[in-house]
């Protein structure tokens, strides 16, 4: 019950961050729009914002598990990898044809999970850095990717290929079903025991574990949910390119770029503080930020320096505002 | 004083020194030496040897580097990117213009040093973790050059200034040996000194550290300039050896961690000793060597790095954890029998706890 | 403790409904995206195997080809075929075209993009083109098919021109791109489907992997040590360059051994050093010539005789190739390549005929027009690709200088 009780004012401080994230975003859009009529091309048009949902789904579901883990404390740097392993299981496994979807998507999110079990336990049992941990599970599985398949493998039928393609009112089945797991991840943190625990474990695992909570499960489920939403995010990228590729999560940069975001999320790296909601306003800001630049044709290169810079600035402001906030806050607690 | 008791327990303490994670890696690298030299006798001859350490130094000195930081319990992902900026600023700057060696390598350094204070001060006085402005660093470095030069430098810069990285000294020994000798001892005194005992403090227990009266600042943003002079000394010896390329230094980060790791510095800081972060990098170059002369792809080799840094860090948290008890000798001999050690070590914890569940 | 359980299971029925949900939406509507069924999901290929011998064949017989066309502009002759008509696209108005770019990673890309970049300003002034509008993919294939559907969906281009950033993954969104009725031109990598108005690519790897396998059995003995150094494994033009060349140097009785590099000099010169040190190297073969140097110095530094080696029409390399009198070859991955998309707008413009498959030629650099191009080309950088093809476009050679 202490975890319970010790997670509320922590989610109330929370509140604010994510409130300066979708106060940012706001900003994001509001100057993406100027410059992009500056430009002379149109913001707001259904095509633009279908790229943008497009853009923040994919990473979305890696951001959202990677959430889960950075607050439990922890980190994955093998989503990339994990992404790439259930495009192959998928796409290898329906290759047959239609009958192969089910069996694909169960054997890819299962294979998925698996590997997060293996990161869990590596770093609760083992007692390895989740950091250390999650990247020498990727570079195991990326050797074992770029020995065993050359080029793109098996392939995806058309029906679940629909998934990549398929609009809903606008808005991409993709970004729904991101948005669906995100919904799950939040309620899941708040409305569970397991997800208080996680708060609890992240925010100080002695803490936690002296008022009686299990600190290795909420860590060991943080990964392997982590690990099956990047398999989703692998299996949504079959559905776009019809074919398992064994670089398809390198190529996007997925372990870094999701960190960055969960950050720009207003969640601590240091773990137990944040939410899945400001992560999705960080991979929003993301995803606005990249789409501006592509239709202002800025310089590829430019672009990197620019998300760097952005990064930096961004989690500069939320650690310099909470260092400004702190002495009032303690007063009014102290007095309440 | 203290001469009379250290004298006769030097020879001791380096005995059991290679009980500790920190000195298993130089049996390691010796292990994988004499492997490697029964596997193509060739190996052996002195001229190879030196070949081979001058070939390691970029890496072994990007591992020093990273060692300052880690321990100082931060971390420096933008060491790759500060490489590939001195390239090209060698590159380009230095061009073929003999007069520009020296100006080209104070600017090189001034790079290095000014990406260091950015890093470390971003770190302790604006509070973003390490791993993120050393992320924004990398991006932000490796977009700038490239949008500078539009992708890669000019050409290699003039062959007397590549020297440093392809020549030999007398025509025996290769100046990057030279060069990873002279870093390996400025950082092995920089660690006897004052300087890395308040590191080590930072790192093991910043809280402590500063209370009592560790500039946390100072300390952890000369970690980071030392870490980026690391880097650019590696660019220097790597654009001598290779030459310009926009890929030379990409994965020097995680390489050098690895590195870091091998010789069993904790991540997190507080502990490790410098010259195992530049074994752990001869050692892995070394097992790179054996896996190509055993036949074996050199896809395989990321499967073999994962798996060793996994094991290195499991393990030495194991020797550690047992290093901080009283009694040695059994830390020791759990440390050798590490399968089943790490489980039951570890397992106790919760179940003590476990009257908090359901 | 029972509130909380309660929210266990609604989560995981939620996650349920959500993964039944996905599974029913496709098989139940497929007709909401008529044209992806459309293809046979055939292309299974197996992983490693590479080697196609009728494309080879074919690659093999294109090498000496005739081609049609002034071969002092190279970038617009093609072997006699197919031709695609486009009299129902030709116009006066000026054209907006749309460019998805895979990336400018890397110097060959840098160098043809500058070229096609000064080829559109051309275009713009004669008033072909109003505007070339470039999405650049970073290396990412999922980047690449937004960037497709983005264009598509804001209707405001009469062409698209895509460079794949992969064959297989890119295949689904180049069709999209068809079903517009807008001309679609794919160049560099192809995509599995012949739905394109037209396919630029020089001749291919094959004829790549031919001549340099060729030119080391001529200059080399039976049972010869060659080390054959690869950029990465899984691209399909990487990997037809080596296929030929293995297939043809093993058949020849040569001793090889090949190794992937990343393109990463750092790396080539740790590998022949390391082959070096284990026996006589006396060929070296490369699919990609940018890291050709780092492999001539390792010999250097080792003292060793320097080998018999094959590199690209890259600038560093002829460099060193002229300064060393070696005996070499530069294959060629025609990077003129990057201007032929527009030239192919200009003709579909005018309602000419395109080449459906434009095969361009592809000529190695020989030690008798090395010299030549060096001279062509001075003051390029070390990433300038000898055969860019741009001499006569207006920014040449600031353009290409200055990057």
């Amino acid at each position: 019950m202490s975890a319970v009780v010790g997670a509320r004012p922590v989610r109330r401080r929370r509140l604010s961050t994510t409130a300066i994230v979708y106060l940012v975003l706001v900003a994001v859009v509001a100057l993406s729009a100027v410059l992009v009529t500056a430009a002379g091309k149109s913001f707001f048009t259904a095509g633009n914002l279908a790229a943008i949902l497009t853009l923040m789904s994919i990473l979305g579901f890696v951001a959202i598990g990677q959430t889960l883990v950075i607050l439990a404390g922890s980190l994955d740097l093998s989503v990339p990898y994990v992404v790439s392993t259930a495009s192959i299981v998928g796409a290898g496994i329906m290759a047959q044809g239609t009958a192969g979807i089910l069996p694909g998507v169960v054997a890819a999110l299962a294979v998925s999970a698996l590997i997060g079990l293996a990161n869990g336990l590596i770093v609760t049992r083992l007692r390895v850095h989740g950091f250390i941990a999650t990247l020498g599970v990727g570079l195991i599985i990326s050797g074992w990717l770029g020995t065993s398949f050359q080029g793109s493998f098996g392939s995806a039928p058309p029906e679940f290929r629909t998934i990549g393609a398929t609009l809903i009112a606008g808005v991409p089945l993709s970004t729904i079903i991101m948005l669906a797991c995100a919904g799950l991840a939040a309620l899941m943190l708040h409305r569970t025991r397991l997800g208080h625990h996680l708060y609890a474990v992240g925010g100080s695992a002695q803490v936690a574990r002296l008022s009686g909570v299990r600190t290795q499960v909420p860590v060991v489920v943080a990964h392997v949910l982590c690990s099956t939403l990047a398999g989703l995010a692998g299996l949504l990228l079959l559905a776009r390119t019809s074919v398992g590729s064994p670089t398809i999560g390198s190529q996007g940069g997925y372990d870094l770029m999701s960190i960055a975001a969960v950050v720009l999320g207003g969640t601590l790296l240091s773990g137990g503080v944040g939410s899945v909601l400001g992560t999705i306003g960080g991979v929003a800001i993301f995803a606005v930020l990249d789409n501006v630049m592509s239709v202002l044709e800025v310089n590829p290169f430019l672009k990197d320096f620019i998300r760097g810079a952005v990064i930096v600035v961004a989690v500069a402001l939320y650690a310099w505002r909470s260092i400004q906030r702190r002495p009032p806050r303690f007063r009014k607690e102290a007095g309440a | 004083m203290t001469a009379v008791a250290v004298q006769p327990s030097l020879g001791r303490r380096f005995v059991a020194g290679l009980g500790t994670p920190s000195g298993a890696v130089f049996l390691l690298l010796v292990a994988l030496l004499v492997a490697v030299v029964v596997a193509n006798p060739n190996f052996a001859d002195p001229n190879q040897l030196v070949r081979f350490l001058a070939r390691t130094a970029p890496i072994a000195i990007a591992a020093i580097g990273q060692f300052f930081v880690i321990v100082s319990g931060e971390f420096d992902l933008s060491m790759g990117a500060v490489i590939a900026t001195q390239v090209v600023i060698a590159g380009n700057v230095i061009g073929q213009d003999e007069a520009m060696i020296l100006p080209g390598i104070a600017l090189m350094l001034l790079v290095g040093v000014v990406v260091g204070v950015v890093n470390g001060l971003l770190t302790t006085v604006a509070k973003v973790p390490s791993f993120i402005v050393t992320l924004g660093m990398m991006l932000a470095l490796y977009g700038f050059v490239r949008f500078l030069t539009g992708g890669a430098a000019t050409g290699n810069p003039v062959d007397s200034f590549r020297e440093i990285g392809r020549g030999l000294l007398l025509d025996t020994i290769p100046y990057p040996v030279i060069m990873l000798i002279v870093v390996g001892a400025a950082a092995w005194a920089l660690m006897r000194a004052p300087y890395g005992q308040t590191l080590l403090a930072v790192g093991d227990n910043p809280v402590t550290a500063r209370l009592s009266g560790t500039r946390t600042v100072v300390v952890k943003t000369s970690a980071f300039v030392l870490s980026a002079l690391a880097a650019t000394v590696a660019g220097i010896l790597l654009v001598g050896y290779a030459g310009v390329h926009p890929s030379i230094g990409q994965g020097y980060e995680f390489q050098a961690i690895t590195a870091v790791v091998l010789g069993g510095a904790v991540l997190g800081g507080g502990r490790g000793w410098v010259l195992s972060a530049a074994a752990g990098a001869i050692s892995l170059e070394l097992l790179f060597t054996l896996l190509n002369i055993a036949g074996i792809d050199a896809t395989w080799r990321p499967t073999v790095q994962g798996a060793i840094i996994i094991a290195a860090v499991a393990l030495g948290g194991v020797a550690w954890r047992a290093a901080r008890k009283p009694s040695a000798p059994a830390a020791a001999a759990r440390a050798e029998d590490p399968d089943p050690a790490p489980p039951s070590k570890t397992t106790t914890p919760p179940i003590t706890t476990t009257t908090g569940e359901q | 403790m029972r509130h909380t359980r309660k929210g266990l299971v609604v989560a995981a029925l939620g996650a349920a409904i959500v993964l039944a949900a996905c599974s029913t939406d496709g098989s139940v509507d497929p007709s909401a995206n008529p044209d992806t069924g459309t293809e046979q999901p055939a292309e299974t290929q197996a992983s490693g195997e590479w080697f196609d011998q009728a494309v080879y064949d074919e690659q093999f017989e294109q090498r000496s080809a005739t081609f049609e066309g002034d071969p002092e502009t190279p970038w617009l002759q093609y072997i006699d075929g197919e031709m695609t008509d486009t009299a129902e696209w030709a116009t006066d108005e000026p054209m907006r075209a749309c460019f998805a770019n895979a990336s400018i990673s890397n110097p060959w890309r840098q160098t043809g993009f500058i070229t096609m970049q000064q080829q559109a300003e051309a275009l713009t002034e004669s008033g072909v083109l109003a505007s070339m509008e470039v999405r650049d993919a970073g290396d990412d294939d999922n980047t690449q098919i937004a960037d497709i559907d983005y264009f598509i969906s804001q209707g405001d281009c009469d062409a698209f021109i895509i460079s794949p950033n992969s064959t297989a993954a890119l295949t689904p969104a180049v069709e999209r791109a068809c079903e517009t009725g807008r001309p679609v031109i794919v160049f560099d990598r192809g995509v599995d489907t012949d739905c394109a108005t037209s396919f630029i690519h020089p001749i291919g790897g094959y004829a790549w992997g031919i001549d340099t396998a060729e030119f080391l059995i001529d200059n080399l003995d039976e049972g010869s040590n060659i080390v054959a150094l690869r950029i990465l494994p899984g691209v399909d033009v990487l990997e037809h360059r080596w296929a030929a060349a293995e297939k043809l140097l093993t058949e020849a009785g040569m001793n090889v051994e090949d190794h992937f590099t990343g393109a990463d000099p750092t790396e080539i010169k740790s590998i022949i050093t390391d082959a070096l040190s284990a026996g006589d190297v006396d060929g070296i073969w490369m699919d990609a010539g940018d890291g050709a140097v780092a492999a001539i110095e390792a010999f250097e530094d080792a003292g060793a005789e320097l080998p018999v080696i094959t590199g690209e029409d890259e600038m560093s390399f002829l460099r060193a190739w002229q300064e060393r009198d070696i005996t070499a070859l530069g294959p060629v991955y025609s990077n003129f390549q990057w201007r032929t998309p527009l030239l192919a707008l200009e003709m579909i413009a005018n309602g000419e005929p395109v080449p459906t498959e434009w095969v361009l030629p592809q000529v190695p650099v020989t030690e008798d027009d090395r010299d030549a191009l060096i001279e062509a080309n001075e003051g390029m950088p070390d990433g300038h690709y000898a055969r860019f093809g741009g001499e006569d476009l207006p920014g040449f050679p600031d353009a290409w200088q200055n990057r």
